[in-house]
């Protein structure tokens, strides 16, 4: 790992003027993603500035039909989380799902949100959510912040501070992990509202993406009678893991497996 | 790069030190303050020999900055015996041969008390899954998990939980 300078600051204005002082700095979450490309030199940033020392980032409150989780909860928080378990049940799975349990003691999901990883969990489930994404200047829609691949619509001193996730008559993520990483070959993701159905896939392209004509028949009709094909594989990922054709095929199997939760 | 100083608590030990900043909590361990219990088997964060506790919970030391555990505690290895008895965990290891060469037995039986704290009565299905994060090349795995079952147990007879 190359050198760089470390900073924790006490609070979020702090964070930002070490941030816009700096040459090229990063901020620095849980550092499961960050710490590792660092150690292989695939990025050297001039500065760490470490958020964990800043409070009120890791809560998890329950309001009236939204629940509100802080940047920095880790997974394994997320996982063992009460208000978590009773509203949102399979959001348990996805957390636990994550890495393994020492990745999930350290990684945030405000820190995955961020990374915009195409393979990671929390970007497909947050896009199939009604969610906002808060952060210290303004409120983000969870379907405008996923711009391309490990890029966010994020300013780059803006950081997310919780998330403020509208409770699902019906969520449920599949995956069918990468068995050595447990990232996802292909995650599917889908949580249902009164009058809205929304699938996000993981793992099949250069960003999660909504898969639209899947979410409009589940919106007319929540069965497990869902069209299928309705992702083309021409420009989806193909890697030694799994050919396009093949993710394109997992989009509909795990759309299935994910419905029979229902 | 500037240097910065930092309090860290190791086995209960207080150490006050200027490091640098990219110092890996692992290289610490081992080279300079000399606790070579925790292995480095893989440097990519996917072995987990170089597990220790932090909070009851395991965390790999190869993954985190010793700069982010500025006024933490750390739980290594070494720091699990008591008076010349051993840790429940690291008993039911030796009880079942738990290991064969021994390189990521450290780790294990980190994860091992780490997976106790967070669910006292594990099945043979959580203890398969929770070791996800630790790699052992020879035994398979099969003495590994009866170690645990076993460890669990006496760790809760004895309310070490």
């Amino acid at each position: 790992m190359y050198q760089f300078n470390f900073h924790s600051p006490k609070n979020i204005d702090d964070a930002i003027n070490i941030y816009n002082s700096c040459e090229d700095p990063k901020f620095l979450a849980g550092g499961m993603t960050l710490l590792a490309s660092m150690k292989q030199r695939l990025i050297a940033p001039s500065d760490l500035i470490d958020l964990r020392a800043i409070n009120n980032l890791s809560e998890i409150i329950l309001n009236k039909n939204t629940i509100k989780i802080g940047a920095l909860c880790s997974h394994y928080k997320i996982a063992s989380n009460n208000i978590i378990a009773s509203k949102i049940n399979k959001m348990i799975k996805l957390a636990s799902g994550i890495g393994d349990p020492a990745v999930r003691n350290m990684g945030t999901i405000g820190g995955s949100l961020a990374n915009s990883d195409p393979a990671a969990d929390w970007p497909a489930a947050i896009l199939a959510l009604k969610c906002n994404i808060i952060t210290n200047n303004r409120s983000i829609s969870s379907n405008e912040i996923f711009t391309n691949m490990f890029e966010t619509c994020l300013d780059e001193s803006e950081i997310i501070t919780e998330l403020d996730i509208e409770i699902p008559e019906f969520f449920n993520y599949v995956k069918f992990p990468n068995p050595a990483s447990r990232y996802a070959i292909v995650g599917v993701a889908i949580a249902k509202y009164e009058n809205k159905v929304s699938v996000a896939i993981s793992g099949a392209s250069h960003t999660p993406f909504i898969a639209k004509e899947l979410s409009e028949a589940l919106t007319l009709n929540f069965s497990n009678n869902i069209p299928l094909k309705t992702i083309p594989s021409d420009g989806l990922n193909q890697d030694i893991h799994a050919t396009s054709e093949y993710r394109a095929n997992l989009i509909d199997v795990l759309t299935k497996d994910a419905l029979k939760a229902y | 790069m500037h240097e910065i100083s930092i309090k860290i608590t190791i086995n209960g030990k207080t150490y006050e030190k200027n490091i640098k900043p990219n110092l890996l909590l692992i290289d610490f361990l081992r080279d300079e303050i000399g606790l070579t219990g925790s292995h480095i088997g893989c440097d990519t964060s996917q072995c987990g020999a170089c597990m220790v506790l932090h909070n009851d919970s395991g965390i790999k030391a190869c993954s985190i900055l010793v700069a982010q555990l500025n006024d933490k505690k750390i739980t290594t290895i070494e720091h699990l015996q008591k008076n010349d008895v051993l840790h429940p965990m690291q008993e039911a290891f030796r009880n079942n041969h738990g290991l064969q060469c021994g390189f990521c037995t450290p780790g294990m039986i980190i994860s091992a008390i780490s997976l106790v704290k967070e669910n006292n009565n594990p099945n043979e299905e959580e203890i398969r899954k929770y070791l996800e994060g630790n790699l052992c090349r020879c035994t398979g795995y099969q003495n590994i998990v009866k170690s645990i079952e076993e460890g669990a147990n006496k760790m809760r007879e004895l309310g070490d939980i």
